[in-house]
């Protein structure tokens, strides 16, 4: 069974929620990301997605954007990404989920991705540019794999598109919080909770919601309603806020023990 | 008949945006298609674009540029002469009336040269809608002219200080605000790329370049031409003026891309000359990156063609070559810019003169009896401010 099926199925047993933490690899560097990763599981995640830097983040906001430039800077790729992930492999066996936009993964080429994901150990993709219907083959290469193409569902998706994205997504199912890009956000949709419960009309698969999720009281809001909460900007914008100092990943790693706190 | 229902001209385009924005692309697609044979739709567009936007523009026989490469007969199509100096205004009357129509009270905008964001304020002022034009703060720099017209127009320009700070960051950031406004917003895309329906879209309200051209022409020479000459980078003048002669065979079209300091340099806008298929900005086409996919810095004298990629309808015709696309530098650009102002007493815009900077590599090895039109695709004004520090600086 694929690590995050898994994942989700222990958690449902414990009557658990997942926490769901998103960091941009090689920001600052390649080597805090593989520090940070271990820190992360420590203090709680369950499962870790890994952005993948693209040049034209059209759906991340500024914090995600100055990270993946951090992380270009270095001339991170693909290649070193998985790279990290096969060392990772050594130590843990939490899920992990590559994050990027379609051209990275297009200009590596599909088949010759999803062989070399499973060699490093890479359980998914979440990739915001690409819909369902143009990911067909991606997702048919991925699933051959045993990989989890992770879609996306927004508060607009209607009916019939969400049981075409529950068709075509494996892992489980993203939901965007709210109409607009990634960013930590005080306030969230007040009729989120009524949208998570016609989702199940449709979704036979764990659903985890993302965008705007920045501390414990959210988490703690939408567990109720969700399989996954998924926080990204807020980590990242503590990594920026510590790059160069000795304490980044412990402070990183208290920030997400905090998320729990009230989980 | 392209592209296909999924929004494909063959391997070329489709749809690869961020699930929120289905609805609004399934919806612009939807009123597109009820609308555009709808004779009420017709009549009210052929009103804005004669009495508002003052077409027919003229198709004018070049004489002095014609008699001094003294080979083929030169024809300028003069959308230099439509309100607000250039062919953009011709899509944003149209997706205005699609607006209006979809109840949208917002509109929003990326601008490169500033032409499409002049165009779009123009639009928005005529029919009292909100908008908002995203502009790289470099172009915003080099094209000072047009921001004050937008804003004289009561559109609000913003800055765009991330990564190149040009026109591919001023369609990431308007992106990124349809995504979070898309309940209230049109996103006006201003060339014939980004995702499905737009490609399409910004062709046909842009055809009636090509379709005036083909009636003058056939007036004035009783033939068609044999060279159709436009200047491309999203390439909205460009497939405006070729899809109306796209089945006539015989009439070779040439894309002129802009190759700023050349094409072997490093940094370069001639995506066709040295790019490969990626995907930005919603469709797939041919594009300038590095080989991990990320997208490459761009440079061209030319604000309006400062673009790292090309729309998909282009990449397909490059694909099937029923059109050529060649380059020409800064500086070969800003000769022609030089020679049409002496020679015909026309200031074209730097992206045009990109287009007549060709003719000198073609024009004097044609048969005295061979037609080329060229559209010039907008006015120079724009650009006097640019072109006197250069030459101060030389």
């Amino acid at each position: 069974m694929n690590r995050i099926d898994a994942k989700f199925k222990e958690l449902k047993k414990k009557h658990k929620k997942a926490l769901i933490t998103y960091i941009c690899a090689g920001d600052p560097n390649l080597r805090t990301t593989g520090e940070l990763v271990l820190e992360l599981e420590k203090n709680g995640a369950d499962i870790i997605e890994l952005g993948v830097p693209f040049s034209d983040p059209i759906a991340d906001g500024p914090t995600i954007q100055r990270a993946a430039l951090r992380s270009l800077k270095n001339n991170t790729s693909l290649a070193d990404i998985l790279g990290l992930v096969r060392q990772l492999r050594e130590k843990s066996q939490i899920p992990i989920l590559l994050m990027t936009y379609f051209n990275p993964v297009y200009q590596f080429g599909l088949e010759k991705l999803a062989q070399a994901a499973v060699k490093s150990g890479v359980d998914g993709f979440i990739i915001p540019d690409l819909l369902p219907e143009s990911g067909r083959a991606a997702s048919r290469i991925l699933k051959k794999h045993k990989l989890a193409p992770v879609y996306l569902v927004s508060p607009l998706t209607s009916g019939k598109r969400l049981a075409l994205i529950n068709k075509e997504s494996a892992g489980f199912v993203y939901y965007v919080s709210v109409t607009g890009i990634t960013g930590a956000r005080t306030s969230l949709p007040q009729d989120i909770g009524r949208h998570a419960q016609s989702l199940r009309r449709y979704i036979n698969q764990p659903v985890a919601v993302g965008f705007g999720v920045s501390n414990a009281r959210q988490v703690k809001q939408l567990s109720a309603w969700f399989d996954g909460v998924i926080v990204g900007s807020a980590i990242v914008s503590i990594i920026e806020k510590n790059i160069g100092k000795k304490d980044l990943v412990a402070k990183v790693g208290r920030f997400v023990r905090s998320l729990m706190a009230k989980k | 008949m392209l592209p296909d229902r999924n929004g494909y001209f063959g391997p070329f385009g489709g749809k690869y945006v961020p699930e929120t924005l289905m609805p609004a692309l399934a919806e612009l697609e939807t009123i597109y298609c009820q609308v555009k044979n709808n004779a009420a739709f017709k009549k009210e567009l052929a009103y804005y674009l004669a009495e508002y936007a003052g077409r027919p523009t003229p198709l004018y026989f070049a004489r002095n540029l014609t008699s001094l490469y003294g080979g083929a007969k030169i024809y300028l199509k003069r959308e230099d002469l439509a309100h607000t100096g250039a062919h953009k205004i011709n899509n944003t009357i149209g997706q205005a009336l699609l607006a209006l129509r979809m109840g949208k009270k917002r509109i929003i905008a990326e601008t490169g040269a500033g032409q499409h964001g002049v165009a779009v304020a123009t639009v928005a002022a005529l029919f009292k809608l909100q908008c908002e034009v995203y502009m790289g703060a470099e172009d915003i720099e080099r094209q000072k002219l047009n921001v004050y017209r937008m804003q004289k127009l009561g559109t609000k320009v913003i800055p765009v200080t991330s990564g190149s700070q040009t026109l591919k960051d001023a369609m990431n950031e308007a992106l990124r605000d349809w995504v979070t406004n898309v309940r209230s917003t049109h996103y006006m895309l201003g060339s014939c790329a980004g995702p499905h329906p737009f490609p399409l879209i910004v062709r046909d309200f842009q055809t009636v370049i090509g379709r005036e051209a083909k009636k003058q022409i056939l007036k004035a020479e009783k033939r068609l031409p044999d060279y159709l000459l436009a200047c491309v980078n999203g390439g909205s003048n460009a497939i405006g003026l070729f899809y109306p002669f796209y089945n006539d065979k015989k009439v070779k079209f040439i894309g002129v891309e802009a190759a700023g300091a050349g094409v072997n340099k490093p940094h370069t806008a001639a995506t066709m000359a040295k790019g490969t298929i990626g995907i930005l900005h919603g469709s797939k086409s041919y594009l300038l990156q590095d080989k991990n996919g990320q997208v490459s810095p761009t440079h061209s004298i030319a604000a309006g063609l400062d673009y790292p990629g090309v729309g998909p309808e282009h990449s397909y015709y490059k694909y099937t070559g029923r059109a050529e696309y060649v380059n020409a530098t800064d500086q070969e650009a800003l000769v022609a810019f030089d020679l049409l102002a002496r020679q015909e007493g026309i200031l074209p815009a730097l992206e045009s003169s990109h287009a007549l900077a060709y003719l000198k590599k073609i024009a004097p090895k044609l048969d005295k009896n061979k037609i080329i039109i060229v559209c010039l695709s907008g006015r120079g004004d724009k650009d006097m401010e640019q072109i006197m520090k250069r030459e101060e600086s030389l």
